[in-house]
């Protein structure tokens, strides 16, 4: 496969995984790329309701044919159980062995076309969604994303080690919830703390990718799907951008 | 990956597992000695299940004897957030002794591994270690276990359900859309098991800004009553919590905001009041 393909983890819950890849898929189209996103966590699968996707898949001879939308100058491609289910509200009660059928399903199965990148968001763990993941594409490049605080960089160091040991390419690690802006008053308060993610890069000596702040704007427009509509209105797109051009330097 | 621990099954419980295989669904058995179990879930990750478990554990333990299982094999909070470190010790009977903070039993994954190792593991192995943190740990005599439940709802949500009588379920959620529709998904699933729901608590509810004091609804001031009304998890609210940077520090101190915080501890003791209206503290097990 030609395209760089890069999965965002992160071992801890709510962090802002799925919020990443988002944004990440929507400043990469944004420039003129042509992105695919596959959600890979089956039983929370958030990204479509952020990307504002909604639909059923349909099928051609090849294959799945992914939903897609124009970001900018750019394409988004997704796949994401939630397009194969019809009761959104319904729970996804799977084991392990289905949800890894249905992993290989979506790696092997979807015609995606030519992308410049494929981003991956992980459910929070290293169970068999990650394992599956890693077995289908080993080359795959992994950006770990934590919230400042210690319980959170306590689950991520987990995630560098796994990475580690399964010689997986890290680009680095981003700092999510780090300070909020009061539109108040503008000073800044930090919630969950601030460092906990530069510390832990510094201490796995891997690259320190960014802070992104709490933006209860972004977190809106990801809540009713339009982020895309009105890309540039929140502050926390610009830390993103900076992070984006870290990531697809040569 | 080995359990560090070496303890065996006894015998009885050999044969309740092959059976259990040879059948497919196991029958439930209560945990020895233990009346009551809670479990703390929410289907979404990041939402603080595991602060709302700590502090509710905390202050449940006034009142009963309680215990906490970090039922996240994945990412185990509970260590760090109660502060216990020591490794547990096995008893003759080759059963884990929960160490004991804060006058609450714990029990987690992150006891037995590394802190930095990752547990990297299918299903079937998830489903077998949970057993063991439920069969293999010395937890009674205890008046209510509570169960800080891992997001989704895979393996560790059916293995525990379907293994264990449990009173109920508390579910804790964020006013996020992602978050609520998450939620909602595992109150269905719980539904599906027939678990009662006995509430929905809100965390990070608001922020009020420590320099100018404003109150700020970071994901929307619709009263979560009208946002889950008509789902699954339409059930009563018990709490909600703010967004308070004092509350991440305790957890990340290993000191529960529950027990120098009075606001905290005043929401967590009132939520208890309403969980000991369902919990059976009279029967013997």
């Amino acid at each position: 496969k030609q395209w760089y393909q890069r999965r965002v983890r992160a071992g801890k819950g709510g962090v802002g995984k799925s919020t990443t890849v988002a944004v990440l898929a929507g400043t990469l189209a944004s420039s003129g790329l042509s992105v695919g996103v596959l959600d890979a966590d089956l039983c929370g699968p958030s990204l479509s309701r952020m990307i504002g996707l909604k639909g059923s898949i349909h099928s051609c001879e090849q294959g799945w044919l992914p939903l897609s939308a124009s970001v900018g100058k750019g394409r988004i491609s997704a796949v994401s159980l939630s397009f194969l289910v019809e009761n959104q509200d319904e729970a996804v009660i799977w084991r392990g062995p289905k949800k890894t059928a249905m992993i290989k399903q979506f790696l092997s199965d979807v015609c995606w076309g030519a992308l410049d990148y494929l981003l991956i968001d992980t459910p929070p763990g290293t169970s068999d969604e990650h394992m599956t993941i890693m077995e289908a594409i080993p080359n795959c490049s992994v950006v770990l994303v934590t919230s400042p605080q210690a319980v959170a960089a306590a689950d991520v160091l987990r995630q560098v080690t796994f990475c580690k040991k399964t010689n997986a390419n890290v680009l680095g690690i981003i700092e999510t919830m780090s300070g909020f802006v009061c539109p108040n008053c503008s000073d800044c308060g930090l919630l969950f703390g601030k460092g906990g993610g530069k510390r832990l890069a510094e201490y796995c000596n891997i690259e320190f990718l960014g802070y992104v702040p709490i933006d209860p704007n972004l977190s809106r427009l990801l809540d009713r799907g339009e982020l895309f509509k009105n890309f540039q209105s929140s502050a926390s797109i610009q830390s993103y951008t900076e992070i984006t051009k870290k990531l697809i330097k040569p | 990956m080995s359990m560090h621990c070496g303890y065996l099954f006894k015998r009885s419980f050999r044969r309740l597992l092959s059976s259990q295989n040879n059948k497919g669904l196991p029958r439930k058995f209560p945990l020895a000695g233990v009346k009551n179990v809670i479990l703390v879930a929410s289907g979404k990750g990041g939402v603080g299940k595991s602060t709302v478990a700590t502090n509710l554990a905390i202050a449940l333990s006034k009142w009963c004897s309680v215990g906490l299982l970090d039922a996240d094999v994945f990412g185990p909070s509970i260590p760090l957030m109660m502060n216990v470190r020591e490794v547990p010790e096995i008893n003759h009977q080759k059963l884990i002794l929960p160490p004991i903070n804060y006058n609450v039993k714990c029990m987690s994954m992150g006891l037995l591994v590394d802190p930095s190792s990752p547990v990297v593991w299918r299903g079937l192995m998830v489903m077998q270690a949970i057993r063991k943190l439920l069969r293999g740990v010395l937890w009674g005599p205890l008046d209510l276990l509570i169960v800080d439940m891992p997001p989704g709802t895979g393996d560790t949500q059916l293995s525990i359900t379907q293994e264990i009588p449990v009173t109920g379920v508390v579910l804790v959620t964020t006013p996020q859309a992602v978050a609520l529709a998450d939620c909602i998904k595992g109150a269905e699933m719980f539904g599906k098991v027939s678990l009662p729901i006995l509430g929905l608590i809100e965390n990070m509810s608001f922020f009020s800004c420590p320099f100018c004091s404003v109150k700020h609804h970071l994901y929307g001031s619709t009263p979560l009553s009208e946002l889950v009304a008509g789902t699954a998890a339409d059930v009563p609210v018990l709490a909600q919590l703010p967004m308070e940077p004092s509350v991440v520090r305790d957890c990340d101190k290993g000191s529960p905001s529950v027990i120098d915080n009075p606001h905290i501890g005043l929401v967590f003791d009132s939520v208890a009041e309403r969980l000991l209206l369902h919990l059976d503290l009279e029967s013997e097990t």
